[in-house]
């Protein structure tokens, strides 16, 4: 091989690192060119550009969330099983140090900014603007913006396994190890740009979403009328608008600290690196609340429509989102009680941590009270809802262990802590994005996922998670500290991990039930032609599935919380029916292939920026400001559906 | 039933909003529902912005007073510049709230008058900034010197670049008036840009205290 290419094969594709990272390489090109050769074959590039990459369209927004979310769970899960395989024995050389610290970054990394996040905002944009009865969100083109700076984000991150190295210092990413001096790759310089984009996404969902649920809700539609997920949207809006900007600083100061050469986090020079640690949990705490709220919400309607009740204590349910929203700016300080802040700063983040309790515990008995006497249906959204209840039950009360600061001594940075995490996490927000999935399934596609599937998936994932987690609350009292790459014999370790890691397979397992189960689907999927599959109660269900692109043909006009339900007890659901001389023309926002260019801008940038290659940098940012400057004088961008073609759907539809 | 009711994003109560004539008493830029909610998103923006510098604040904060041997704030500002720049800003905030009166009162050409003296005002601040950073520069207060001098040029040179956006902002509204005359939506555009115009203002007045007269006090 010539030594220029030997050269930028070592450094940037890393080749010398041997087999695993070949065979990485070549499935990459291979997938790549799979899908190029069938989008060429089938002559979809058109359709590709057209029908997904340039749209505003709410709907396919979040069902492109939903495929990003669900491929990076495939990936973090990946990352998890090689992780548990090299722990499965002791004195392991399966994966080295180096390997191993990279691994447990991005696991931790993609599951929470790239498959939690985007998993939310699925269920954000597919479910928002149909339950408030409204034609799109408030800002259909930033939307598509907020989209596709994750997407672009994500890729950057991503890449780096592939192209220059992956970041290694944990997904927490503390200084003063991740300054230039202990850390010089590229791969801190992913992390912090892929995030830094992904992020200036989040907030803009943020903000759309709250001025979308404040000013476009359906007349009738007063703020306690509204569904309760559309609630745990708002508060989780409100979380993102108020602690991402700490993220947003975090990563531009160490950004600083490693590009220009500060000394914000460096230990010369006056640096502070406990600073970088308060912002980034500033951020951090809130951020597990972000993703657990929606999920929430979704638990909301799932037990409401399932149990075939009213919810029980409406009104405390929204008291204790927003009681937690609130709360949870001010335990930051819990992730770091062994730092050294006095006793009183300690006992105080100690005491709200608690407090967070209380709101949840409301929730949790609100949940079960609604379910008490009601007709449950055991279909598989209410299957991970009940699921949900003790696991987040055990994981809440392992997390008031951990709040409680002396005891903390103990436990910090053990596998206590990492099965404390995985439990609410996985307990919490994955269980809950699955049951949201399941449930809103049949209104994004027209079908649903298979029952018999979906049980052998539930089953193997649930039994999987206490296999794997219960046993590392033990391995954690006997000392057991979190990113160790291997562990010695003597240790005693060895029997606890060894059934730790069978768990971790079967959850494994389950997911790819779940694959199996949405390919079955697709082909023999029960088809959902009245739009309402699950008896359900809220406005999304009195649309046919999937939706039409304009979602109401005529706005209605709410009169109750549970409108659609309410209208099928009194036999009158024709009410929501268009009527013909009601109809009249839509304004619809214009596709544009300017958001997709504007990130694509971005990664350029960040490209540009993690190699220090400024001239690519600049060009990239050339690129955005170009977009913006574009979209300034863009006047003309929407479009009218005449009466006819909606007569035309709706008639189609059979709804006219 | 209005057809505004029936846009695709128009908000509740678009019927009335759009409804109502010129004289229901609310501004211009407020009268379509599509614009008055754009109006909400930037507030919301303008939070998140505001949290931004609260970050940045509470970093110079900390390692004020880490100076690592290297030049200390009293040492540093530079009374008379910091007071200049801060009077050229606070008078671009009067002319550009001068631009939203004549706005409101339809006069174009004023409208665009006062735009351009607070793009000048602005440009002189920038300008004067620049000048203050290079002559810290020079005498070996760079960025990378102490924690303390990168946490101000951060956090000062954060707000410079927020004006310096704001002016090529304020130019492209500038454009799209005298194209367009004063419209709903330029109107909307005019009142927005000056709302960043103002809360860059008000964040200045934070550094002034916080940064430049409690530097140069203690
Ligand atoms: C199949 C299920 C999963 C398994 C078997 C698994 C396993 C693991 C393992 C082995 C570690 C490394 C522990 C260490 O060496 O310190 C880890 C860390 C972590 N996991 Fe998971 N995980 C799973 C799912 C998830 C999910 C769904 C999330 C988040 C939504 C998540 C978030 C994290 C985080 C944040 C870390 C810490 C990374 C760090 O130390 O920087 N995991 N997980
Ligand atoms: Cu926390």
């Amino acid at each position: 091989m010539p030594a220029g290419f030997q050269h930028f094969a070592d450094t940037y594709l890393m080749w010398n690192e041997g087999p695993l990272i070949w065979m990485s390489d070549a499935l990459i090109v291979l997938t790549s060119l799979g899908i190029v050769g069938a989008l060429t074959y089938f002559k979809r590039w058109k359709w590709l550009w057209r029908e997904w990459l340039t749209t505003v369209d709410h709907k396919k927004i979040g069902i492109m969330y939903l495929i990003a979310a669900l491929l990076m769970l495939f990936r973090g899960g990946v990352d998890a099983e090689l992780m548990r395989t090299q722990l499965a024995l002791p004195g392991v050389h399966f994966l080295d140090a180096e390997h191993y610290d990279q691994i447990f970054t991005t696991h931790g990394t993609i599951m929470i900014l790239f498959m939690a996040m985007p998993f939310i905002f699925a269920l954000f944009n597919i479910v928002v603007p149909l339950q408030i009865g409204a034609r799109d969100v408030a800002f259909p083109y930033l939307n598509a913006i907020s989209f596709w700076l994750f997407f672009f984000g994500a890729m950057l991150f991503n890449i780096s396994f592939v192209f220059g190295g992956s970041p290694d210092a944990g997904w927490t990413s503390y200084p003063p190890l991740t300054e230039l001096g202990f850390d010089k790759g590229p791969g801190e310089n992913f992390y912090l740009l892929g995030l830094q984009i992904s992020g200036i996404g989040s907030i803009a969902t943020g903000i759309n979403f709250l001025a979308t649920i404040l000013k476009m809700r359906a007349p009738g539609m007063t703020l306690m009328r509204m569904p309760l997920f559309t609630w745990s949207v708002l508060a989780a809006c409100v979380v993102i608008i108020f602690a991402f900007p700490a993220l947003t600083i975090a990563l531009a100061l160490l950004m600083l600290d490693r590009i220009v050469g500060t000394h914000f986090f460096t230990m010369l020079h006056g640096g502070n690196p406990m600073m970088f640690i308060n912002l980034f949990w500033i951020w951090g705490h809130p951020e597990v609340y972000i993703v657990i709220l929606p999920a929430f919400g979704v638990f909301s309607e799932v037990v409401a429509t399932f149990a075939r009740k009213r919810i029980f204590g409406y009104s405390s349910m929204v008291a204790a989102l927003m009681a937690i929203s609130i709360i949870s700016y001010f335990v930051w300080a819990h992730h770091f009680f062994t730092m050294g802040a006095g006793a009183d700063v300690n006992t105080f983040f100690a005491v709200a941590t608690m407090a967070v309790g209380i709101p949840t515990g409301v929730k949790v008995f609100n949940w079960l009270f609604t379910l008490f006497r009601g007709r449950i249906r055991m279909q598989l959204p209410m299957l991970w809802t009940l699921a949900f209840v003790p696991c987040f039950a055990i994981g809440g009360a392992t997390g008031v262990m951990l709040a409680v600061a002396p005891a903390d001594y103990q436990y910090h940075n053990s596998y206590f802590l990492i099965a404390h995490f995985h439990q609410v996490l996985i307990g919490g927000v994955v269980f809950g994005m699955l049951a949201g999935m399941y449930y809103w399934w049949p209104k994004m596609f027209g079908f649903k996922l298979d029952e018999r599937l979906g049980r052998w998936a539930f089953w193997f994932f649930n039994i999987g998670f206490y296999v794997c987690f219960m046993p590392q609350y033990a391995l954690g009292f006997m000392g057991m500290q979190r990113r160790m790459y291997t562990y010695p014999a003597d240790t005693g370790w060895g029997t606890l991990n060894f059934v730790s890691t069978i768990g971790a397979y079967l959850m494994g397992i389950g997911f790819l039930f779940i694959v199996l189960q949405v390919l079955y689907s697709i082909k023999y999927g029960e088809r959902d032609l009245t739009g309402d599959p699950w008896d359900g109660r809220t406005l999304e269900w009195s649309l046919p599935s999937p939706v039409p692109h304009y979602n109401f043909a005529v706005i209605p006009t709410v009169t109750d919380r549970d409108m659609w339900w309410v209208l099928k007890q009194e036999g009158r659901t024709e009410e929501l029916r268009p009527k013909p001389e009601e109809i009249q023309p839509i304004h619809m926002p214009k596709n544009s292939g300017r958001p997709f260019l504007m990130g694509f801008a971005f990664f350029v940038a960040g490209l540009g920026f993690v190699f220090n290659w400024h001239v690519l940098a600049a060009l990239g940012l050339l690129g955005v400001v170009a977009c913006m400057i574009a979209r300034s004088f863009e006047y003309d961008d929407e479009y009218q559906i005449p009466v006819e073609e909606i007569e035309y759907t709706e008639a189609a539809l059979g709804r006219l | 039933m209005a057809v505004a009711e029936h846009a695709a994003h128009a908000p509740a109560g678009a019927a009335h909003a759009h409804g109502a004539g010129p004289a229901d008493g609310r501004p211009l830029e407020y009268r379509d529902p599509h614009q008055s909610v754009k109006i909400l998103g930037f507030w919301l923006f303008l939070a998140t912005d505001m949290l931004l510098f609260a970050c940045l604040f509470a970093t110079y904060l900390v390692l004020r007073t880490h100076t690592d041997g290297g030049p200390t704030a009293r040492e540093l500002f530079d009374i008379p510049g910091f007071t200049a720049e801060t009077f050229i800003l606070l008078t671009s905030s009067f002319t550009g709230g001068l631009a939203t009166l004549c706005m409101r009162n339809g006069n174009k050409k004023w409208l665009m008058a006062w735009l351009a003296v607070t793009m000048l005002l602005g440009l002189s601040f920038v300008g004067l900034e620049a000048k203050e950073f290079a002559a810290d520069v020079a005498e070996g207060a760079n960025m990378q010197r102490s924690a303390f001098l990168s946490a101000f040029f951060t956090l000062v040179g954060t707000h410079g670049s927020h004006v310096s956006v704001g002016i090529v902002w304020m130019f492209l509204t500038l454009l799209q008036v005298a194209r367009r005359g004063i419209t709903e939506i330029t109107a909307r555009k005019v009142f927005i840009v000056n709302l960043y115009w103002h809360f860059l203002d008000v964040v200045w007045v934070f550094i002034f205290t916080v940064v430049y007269l409690s530097g140069v006090v203690m």
